[in-house]
């Protein structure tokens, strides 16, 4: 019974508890959080669940195959089913979002922005985290796509509303570009229905077909490019951007933390679980391109963040970096490559969601992001807030020991010697190339991070922050952030906590599709 | 004992986390903690080396009783017996079925990385790790007794001792590494704690400039550093050193690979080891705490590059152009840079470019023999730490860096003028102090080696020895000598301060002996303490060469005369002859102009004009592009609607009254937030679009 309802429950209950959440009348909004709480916190500890019986309870599947599966018929008509199922692959993102949700929902109690509301907020919020848990889940196209699209409207509506001064443009910027995106992906994932002759919308099957050649030529060529462009603008790949920075910077904290924190990944696992174990040839064909974007977005991510004078922009520009190497990783089209973007994936939710939470917090102090405004200084003003960034700044530039080294270091790696078929094709020495920029970009992260430690961080704080009297760190902000703060380093020293989980899948994945 | 050596880092890690969340309610704010854990790690350390190194000699014994030949004769009827020592000689002695150094080795598998590769976590004790235990564990533990006097009163003296232990950590941790991916690790963490240390006082900004011109000037390195870590890996498919010996040995490797592998981690142990062209963060390093420069700066940190090499001797020699360029690189660095001391009124920064020096000793001498290399490693870092100490000692006492604002401090501060002149004798190479002796090494080894590295380490070394004997006569000079030019009465620094430079100032002068460069001393001696593997023990690493030695003496007499000479009266920097050299003083004062270099070329551009310019790129190029399209899209919209919609085509083509919805609607569906009908109705059009697609 749990084994075939797990994966419906936990994908579902916050949806039912953002229903929950609207039937609260407007007189006793405020219960809204407690609800909220409740809700989240069941649906970690129902993720808790799986993934404790993924390691404990031997239910980790045989590679290739899903645990907690469901296969029922949906819509006969057109042959799309609903189907549900977990991997090592799905598993460290798809408990990353409960995570990160749970802990959003913590955050809610500190600060929601204005206009409050906090009903409208919660309930948008857990109907986010449903669509992004089963983004990760889905073996279906056409469920995949539904989850896909589920998550754009909550996020749009976060941003529109909650935003910061220009949140209308960065919202509908947000929505068009990620549809705009999603009609190519769509019209992709049809013309693979109907190619692949049996009339399926199932992963597996599409892969199975993928692998023995089916989806060859121009054909294949077409198809991953419209896939591909909508996972790009997702993760977002360099130069589909621009819409990223807009939504992260005027996005209120919780919309940054998860855009960061889940979203982008819902483009790169895309790569992973779509793209390229049902188009193996268009993606080695594609592979070399999307490492040259990967290298240039790592680079050009760290000049934008040395030219950002707004403290949350410049966050959000590191994303671009730090997906970068995520897309490096996946574009080697080897097991380590991917083996580390899934673990750069996380690292970077957990890290960059963190620096999202910290200046978040900062923002509601100071009441300004600008650097220039706030001078310098943190360090005597908000000593443990300040800390606190710093520290995380420097898992985000990537310091062995903590969570953001392993995803970098090994897709670096597994740049360095790229998948047999790409050496074959003559790309041997264009990878190394952009591994050595790579390992340069690791340079120019430091760089940057440092220059903000030295504008924020440090130096003498002016009098009037001196004089403010602001708070640090409240209690409710170490409760949120105290589960981060500790997995940064845990998953620094045990990274098998998460390749432990990956490799297996992610290793006979690759051997049967490119092997 | 040795299985427990892991222990060590542990305790200070654990040391680490005590003090960071405990150490401001305890009673002495976290510093009995870090003290308390060295002391452990210390005692440690001396039982690893004990059990190391004597097993290391018992087995070069083991090696000379195999190949020692007996022969018999029968004279007179008595029997004699002569005993020769087949590896006289200097032939590769063959070393016996059995009979191994010491070398012990635990890792567990961590983690699958794809591919059938994992990341192990593991140590390896052999001669080296118990030697660079000693070394850092017995500095360290100086360096935190002092500290407790020097950093007294301070508001961030919890954490202070904080990052010494994390510090420390870091490096026993890169020490016992047996793969080359934990270096890596320790090799980063301690150059965070070097960050974190040398901007210790983040108020000025100064201090922030010098912190982040170390961390990235030596992570300019470390992507060297990667990328030759990664190289080996593709090399020899693992990151453990022990199985990379034996690939090498095997002589299974791309020779191209190899040397480019190779050449990028010296690289970063440029970075890291302060070598031309990229030492030009260490002077400003001095930015932070005294004692920081002397642990950090001085005695261990710095020494990470000169350490991996070592590590790594095996594979470097199977590359004999990187070899060169180690030579070329060290004697570069060790003469251009001590030539900038001379002209150093801050008495830190004459210890810097001297450090930077003897650095440059260091890898010059690992290109010719291991043990010459370490040896001058363990050496250089008790007296420099204690140079160092002592310079804290009257920093500390007069309040200021400069020695124009010293003079005089003979009578007052006893004790920082006795060991400070032991340590200087030391680091002139005085005999018999321990600087001789392992100077000694290095020149001999470049001597014996000979060719045209090897005489250019020679000759260079030798001059470099004058000029380093030279600058240090001058710092007594003017620090000492003649009358008091400062502000106050300086007074000798507080016994927590005092103790550490009298303990410090014993190996300084006497840890020489260790390794004298006579043959009855090798097999006994450091050379064989410290071997990592027999195969490549150096029985007779250098030939001690009398003339070499006494001509090294003499120019290193002929320095400290020449000072004493100019010095002895003039002791005011005032009219300091080094500063009225004009073009030689001119360059020396602009540190060759490295560092406008650097930042004019390099580090302005990118950050003032590159980054802002790929900024107004992103804002004004490729997001307008986006903008556009959506502005192009409503207008087209509008049109659409306007035109065809409106006047009266009337729905006479569907497909083409959606397209007006499609794109006239888009921003207004947006803004009400009808958004999910519009998503409907999208999916239904590109369903059609699909399928037209999939018949196509």
């Amino acid at each position: 019974m749990w084994e075939n309802a797990a994966l419906t429950i936990t994908v579902f209950l916050p949806l039912a508890g953002a229903g929950v959440i609207s039937l609260i009348p407007k007189a006793r909004e405020e219960q809204a959080r407690t609800v909220a709480l409740l809700v989240s916190v069941l649906a970690f500890a129902l993720s808790l669940a799986i993934l404790g019986s993924y390691y404990l309870g031997g239910n980790s599947p045989a590679p290739g195959e899903l645990s907690f599966e469901v296969n029922t018929e949906w819509i006969p008509a057109i042959g799309a089913n609903f189907h549900l199922g977990i991997d090592g692959i799905s598993l460290p993102l798809f408990v990353l979002s409960y995570l990160l949700t749970f802990l959003c929902a913590v955050y809610a109690f500190h600060h929601i922005e204005d206009p409050g509301k906090p009903k409208a907020f919660l309930a948008l919020m857990l109907m986010l985290q449903t669509g992004m848990a089963g983004t990760f889940i889905a073996f279906d196209l056409i469920l995949f796509f539904i989850f896909w699209e589920l998550v754009l409207v909550p996020m749009y509506f976060l941003i529109g509303i909650w935003g910061g001064e220009r949140r209308e443009y960065a919202a509908i910027k947000f929505f068009l570009y990620t549809l705009f995106g999603s009609v190519f992906m769509l019209v992709a994932f049809l013309a693979l229905y109907f190619r692949s002759g049996v009339g399926t919308f199932d992963i597996q099957e599409l892969t199975a077909l993928g692998a023995a050649g089916e989806f060859r030529g121009t054909f294949g060529l077409l198809a991953f490019g419209g896939i591909a462009l909508s996972f790009a603008i997702k993760a977002p790949m360099w130069p589909f951007h621009t819409w990223l920075p807009d939504a992260h910077t005027e996005a209120p904290t919780i919309g940054s933390v998860l855009l960061a924190g889940i979203l982008l990944k819902m483009g790169t696992y895309g790569f992973v679980r779509i793209a390229l174990p049902i188009l193996p040839e268009a993606a080695a064909a594609y592979a070399p391109i999307i490492a040259v974007l990967a290298v240039i977005a790592i680079l050009y991510g760290a000049l934008c963040c040395l030219a950002q004078t707004d403290l949350k922009r410049l966050i959000a520009f590191s994303s671009v970096g730090h997906m970068g190497f995520v897309m490096l990783g996946i574009a080697t089209l080897t097991p380590i490559g991917i083996n580390a973007a899934i673990f750069g994936m996380v690292a970077h939710g957990i890290i960059t969601g963190m620096l999202f939470f910290i200046v978040g917090s900062v923002k509601d102090r100071y009441h300004t992001r600008a650097i220039a405004e706030i001078g310098g200084g943190m360090n005597q003003v908000l000593p443990r807030m300040s800390g606190l960034m710093m520290f995380v700044g420097i898992a985000s530039l990537g310091l062995p020991g903590l969570a953001g080294f392993w995803g970098e270091m090994f897709a670096l790696l597994a740049a360095f010697n790229p998948a047999p078929v790409l050496q074959e094709a003559g790309y041997l020495p264009l990878y190394r190339t952009l591994m050595v920029l790579g390992a340069v970009g690791t340079l120019m992260t430091a760089g940057y991070f440092l220059y903000m430690f030295q504008r924020v961080n440090q130096g003498v704080a002016p009098q009037r922050w001196r004089d403010a009297g602001l708070g640090d760190v409240s209690v409710i902000e170490w409760g949120t952030w105290l589960p981060l703060l500790i997995l940064i380093p845990v998953l620094g020293f045990l990274p098998f906590l998460v390749t432990g989980i990956t490799d297996a899948p992610v290793t006979e994945l690759f051997n049967r599709v490119f092997g | 004992m040795s299985e427990f050596a892991w222990l060590i880092p542990a305790v200070m890690a654990l040391s680490a986390l005590t003090i960071l969340l405990f150490g401001k309610r305890m009673p002495r704010h976290g510093a009995e903690v870090g003290i308390l854990a060295l002391g452990v790690a210390f005692v440690l350390s001396v039982l690893v080396a004990v059990e190391v190194f004597s097993a290391n000699v018992a087995a070069v014994a083991e090696v000379e009783e195999a190949h020692s030949v007996q022969s018999v004769w029968e004279v007179g009827g008595r029997e004699v017996t002569l005993v020769v020592d087949a590896a006289e000689g200097g032939e590769a002695a063959e070393i016996p079925a059995g009979v191994h150094e010491f070398r012990l080795e635990q890792s567990t598998e961590l983690s699958p990385i794809g591919g059938g590769f994992s990341i192990e976590a593991g140590t390896r004790i052999d001669g080296l790790t118990a030697m660079m235990f000693l070394l850092v564990s017995f500095v360290s533990l100086m360096v935190h007794v002092y500290s407790t006097g020097y950093m007294h009163g301070d508001p961030r003296y919890t954490w202070y001792f904080t990052l010494l232990s994390v510090f420390t950590f870091s490096m026993l941790l890169l020490v016992i590494a047996n793969n080359l991916l934990m270096v890596v690790m320790g090799w980063e963490l301690v150059g965070v704690c070097s960050f974190l240390l040398i901007g210790f006082w983040w108020e000025e900004k100064a201090n922030s400039d010098a912190a982040i011109k170390a961390l990235l000037t030596t992570k300019l390195g470390d992507v060297g550093l990667m990328v030759g870590v990664v190289g080996l890996w593709s090399e020899f498919g693992t990151f453990n050193i022990t199985r990379i010996y034996e690939g090498v040995a095997a002589g299974d490797f791309d020779q191209g690979l190899l040397t480019f592998s190779l050449l990028a981690l010296f690289i970063g142990a440029v970075g890291k080891s302060a070598q031309f062209p990229l030492h030009t963060w260490l002077p400003d390093a001095m930015a932070g705490p005294t004692p920081v420069s002397a642990l950090i700066h001085a005695a261990t940190m710095v020494t990470a590059g000169v350490f991996l090499i070592a590590r790594l001797y095996p594979v470097y020699q199977a590359s004999p152009t990187t070899l060169t360029v180690i030579a070329i690189i060290g004697v570069i660095t060790l003469f251009a840079m001590g030539l900038l001391a001379l002209v150093q009124d801050d008495v830190k920064r004459v210890l810097a470019y001297s450090t930077i020096s003897q650095l440059g000793y260091m890898v010059a001498a690992l290109a010719f023999s291991y043990t010459a290399g370490i040896f001058h490693l363990f050496a250089h870092g008790f007296f420099k730490a204690l140079l160092f100490l002592g310079a804290g000692s009257l920093i500390h006492a007069v309040h200021s860096n400069n020695m124009s604002d010293m003079g005089g401090l003979r009578k007052p501060m006893p004790v920082t003028f006795a060991t400070f002149v032991i340590g200087s004798a030391a680091l002139a190479a005085i005999p018999p102090l321990a600087g001789f002796w392992s100077k000694d090494e290095v020149l001999a080894g470049a001597f014996g080696a000979g060719g045209y590295s090897g005489t250019l380490v020679t000759v260079l070394g030798g001059l470099g020895g004058m000029i380093t004997a030279f600058y240090m006569a001058r710092v007594l000079w003017l620090v000492f000598a003649g009358e008091f030019r400062g502000n106050g009465h300086p007074h000798e620094s507080p016994a927590a301060m005092k103790w550490p430079l009298v303990v410090l100032a014993v190996p300084a002068a006497l840890i020489g002996f260790v390794n004298l460069p006579f043959d009855f001393a090798h097999p006994r001696g450091f050379a064989a303490w410290t071997m990592f593997d027999l195969a490549y023990f150096e029985g007779h690493p250098v030939e001690f060469n009398l003339l070499l030695a006494l001509g090294t003496t003499l120019l290193a007499l002929l320095g400290i005369a020449a000072a004493t000479a100019i010095y002895r009266r003039r002791a005011a920097v005032a009219n300091d002859p080094m500063l009225r050299l004009g073009l030689f003083t001119q360059v020396l004062q602009n540190k060759y102009y490295l560092d406008q270099l650097y930042m004019g070329v390099i580090v302005r551009p990118l950050r003032d004009r590159v980054a802002p310019a790929a900024y107004w790129f992103n804002d004004h190029v490729l997001d307008r592009i986006v903008n556009l399209a959506g502005a192009g899209a409503v207008g087209l919209g509008r049109v659409t609607y306007r035109t065809v919609d409106q006047r009266g085509i009337d729905g006479v083509v569907n497909g083409i009254g959606s397209t007006a919805n499609y794109t006239g609607n888009l921003l207004k569906f947006a803004q009400s937030g009808n958004v999910q009908l519009y998503a409907g109705a999208l999916f239904v059009g590109v369903f059609v679009l699909g399928v037209l697609f999939a018949v196509a």
